[in-house]
């Protein structure tokens, strides 16, 4: 248990150094634009008839306060963290003044919605093809679908989605290629928004199936066909356990683990293709946000995205790394 | 290098065929250098003509040869990949054989600055350099932003190679016969891990490209610079799909999907001839 404990804490200290590393960055870099937020803000309220010099000093005070451009730079370095740390990151420019952790908050359950099933359903798809084509290596209908995902591996995200876009969208209009929800919908919850809501999800998740189950299934194949010639397994299939049961609890078990271990390094990369699969199709998560925060010249918004996306991925990566040991007997305390 | 090449083409189908898609792209590239028309030059010939015998993939919007717009802006989404690949490949080299070849203390260190690396989500991060630099993003900057953000991964794999290195005879003697660690590193160490940082370059390139095709589409790079993101994203912006100029499009994507095609299909054999398990499957098949 205490070995245990120590892992738990040496992965907490590697999330806390990513959770330094991203902020520190992204706060010298938004601090080293051209763009000064405030005069930004003060141009779009005196276009609005505001003109008294008097008022507009004031204006500007006040709004330097409230972005936290006081004092030295280390000054608001400091300030960065202690708003982050209490979730106060300043009013919207675009939608002055409604805070911004008040918008994020609003696209958040999407992208989490749309990255957790399209995750668990490529993550487990690919390993269980995987596992499966690694062990009955002559089936020619594994070869086959292998092959199709092998092939959609390298294509980038946004052309798959634009592909699927065209073909759902223009030659066979199925399905809903933009939005959450039908525009007009009435959003109590009510059997038929959760069915409105998943239609909408079917492209976005689509795409980001198909482009990510091919990468579990290259490693899960190639690890169960190293795991075959084990001399365990062997013994196994010579004592006349049925095939699917080895499959089962003798191979895709330790399999798995490293399969764990690679979910949680590539959760960045999973988080990068659902930001760009959500502006292919217009969906209200986060990547919608930040390409609209970017049109708007919306600084407090986008700075407020980039930290909150490290820091949230970072959080995700620790949880899947502090709950790996549990599915490993062999917990490697180093 | 010559006979690896020669035995891949031989025994493997894949790099064959990898082999001929980067052929064709490299065709197009050399091609591009022909090209009638300069780069951002528009409303050169007449709009939205069809695929024909003149103009053979068709015109743009903008009066635009979509063939030789795709040569070029082609020519410069490779370059671009070529660049991050090397850049990134020096920092992935000095840290993962500097980590496995120390040890102790300096790999601790070097592998927690990686794995950071590794989980920060990169694209939020792309987008925030775009909305700081705004003009001044230009390609050089961007090479160099991805390089620094491209190189963890990597970094890992060689750290690994080199570990089991570092416990071969041959390092000991290097060592007793009184060599730098730069220079068993450089020497020694680094002829081992090439045919990995071969592999790697193709994933590194994948990803790369991957980036610019989107930062452009959404234009958020150098807008003059035709790349094949560029390209979607002037046919985008004059809604080519919709009023049914689709060659504007199809070309573009086509020839995104043949690169990646070929980088994926040169990696995956270069990794399979790097396991000298799955060559012995082949070789015994």
């Amino acid at each position: 248990m205490t070995s245990y404990l120590i892992f738990v804490l040496k992965r907490f200290g590697q999330f806390l150094l990513v959770v330094f590393l991203g902020v520190t960055i992204t706060f010298f870099v938004t601090h080293l634009t051209p763009i000064d937020p405030v005069e930004e803000s003060i141009g779009a309220i005196t276009q609005m008839g505001q003109s008294d010099p008097n008022a507009i000093e004031l204006m500007r005070k006040s709004l330097r306060e409230l972005y936290g451009l006081e004092g030295s730079i280390w000054q608001q370095y400091l300030n960065f963290w202690l708003r982050l740390a209490t979730g106060d990151l300043g009013p919207s420019l675009s939608a002055f003044p409604t805070p911004v952790s008040t918008i994020i908050l609003r696209s958040l359950p999407w992208t989490i919605g749309l990255m957790t099933v399209s995750t668990l359903i490529t993550f487990v798809l690919g390993n269980a093809i995987g596992a499966l084509a690694g062990y009955y290596r002559k089936n020619m209908v594994l070869k086959g679908v292998s092959l199709v995902f092998i092939a959609l591996l390298p294509i980038p995200y946004y052309i798959l989605a634009f592909v699927l876009l065209i073909v759902f969208g223009y030659l066979w209009p199925v399905l809903p290629i933009t939005g959450g929800y039908e525009m007009n919908a009435n959003l109590d919850l009510s059997f038929a928004l959760v069915l409105d809501i998943l239609e909408h999800s079917i492209l976005p998740a689509l795409s980001l199936i198909l482009v990510g189950a091919g990468s579990w299934l290259i490693g899960m194949r190639a690890l169960v066909s190293n795991i075959i010639t084990d001399d365990y397994v062997t013994f196994a299939e010579l004592g006349g356990v049925p095939k699917n049961k080895i499959l089962r609890s003798y191979i895709a078990r330790n399999a798995m683990v490293p399969q764990f271990t690679g979910l949680a390094m590539s959760l960045g990369a999973i988080f990068n293709g659902t930001v760009i699969t959500e502006i292919v199709f217009g969906y209200p998560g986060i990547g919608n946000l930040l390409i609209e925060a970017v049109h708007a010249g919306d600084y407090s918004l986008v700075l407020g995205l980039s930290a909150l996306s490290i820091v949230g991925v970072a959080a995700a990566v620790f949880i899947i790394d502090v709950l790996s040991p549990l599915i490993d007997p062999r917990i490697k305390v180093e | 290098m010559f006979t690896i090449i020669r035995d891949l083409s031989r025994h493997n189908m894949e790099f064959l065929c990898g082999l001929l898609l980067f052929a064709v792209i490299v065709g197009l590239v050399i091609l591009s250098y022909f090209s009638p028309y300069g780069a951002s030059d528009i409303y050169l010939l007449p709009p939205d003509m069809p695929p024909d015998g003149e103009y053979w993939l068709g015109t743009t919007s903008r009066g635009q040869d979509v063939f030789w717009q795709l040569t070029t802006g082609l020519r410069n989404t490779l370059y671009f990949g070529i660049g991050v690949a090397i850049l990134s490949r020096i920092i992935s080299l000095v840290v993962g054989l500097v980590a496995g070849y120390a040890g102790g203390a300096v790999d601790r260190v070097l592998m927690a600055i990686n794995d950071s690396v590794m989980v920060i989500p990169q694209f939020p991060l792309l987008i925030l350099f775009y909305f700081v630099l705004k003009d001044s993003m230009t390609w050089t900057t961007l090479i160099v932003i991805m390089a620094l953000l491209g190189w963890s991964y990597d970094a890992r794999l060689i750290r690994s190679v080199a570990i089991g290195l570092k416990s071969r005879p041959f390092t000991t003697q290097s060592v007793y016969s009184g060599m730098t660690m730069r220079k068993i590193l450089v020497e020694e160490h680094l002829p081992y891990v090439l045919p990995i940082v071969f592999a790697t370059t193709m994933n590194n390139m994948i990803w790369s490209i991957g980036m610019e095709i989107t930062l452009s589409v959404l234009g958020f790079t150098d807008i003059e610079t035709p790349t094949m993101g560029m390209m979607i994203y002037w046919a985008n912006a004059h809604s080519a799909l919709i009023s049914g100029i689709w060659w504007w499009v199809a070309a573009p994507v086509a020839v995104i999907v043949i690169l990646f095609l070929a980088l994926f299909l040169l990696s995956m054999s270069m990794n399979e001839y790097n396991d000298p398990r799955s060559r012995l499957n082949r070789m015994g098949s």
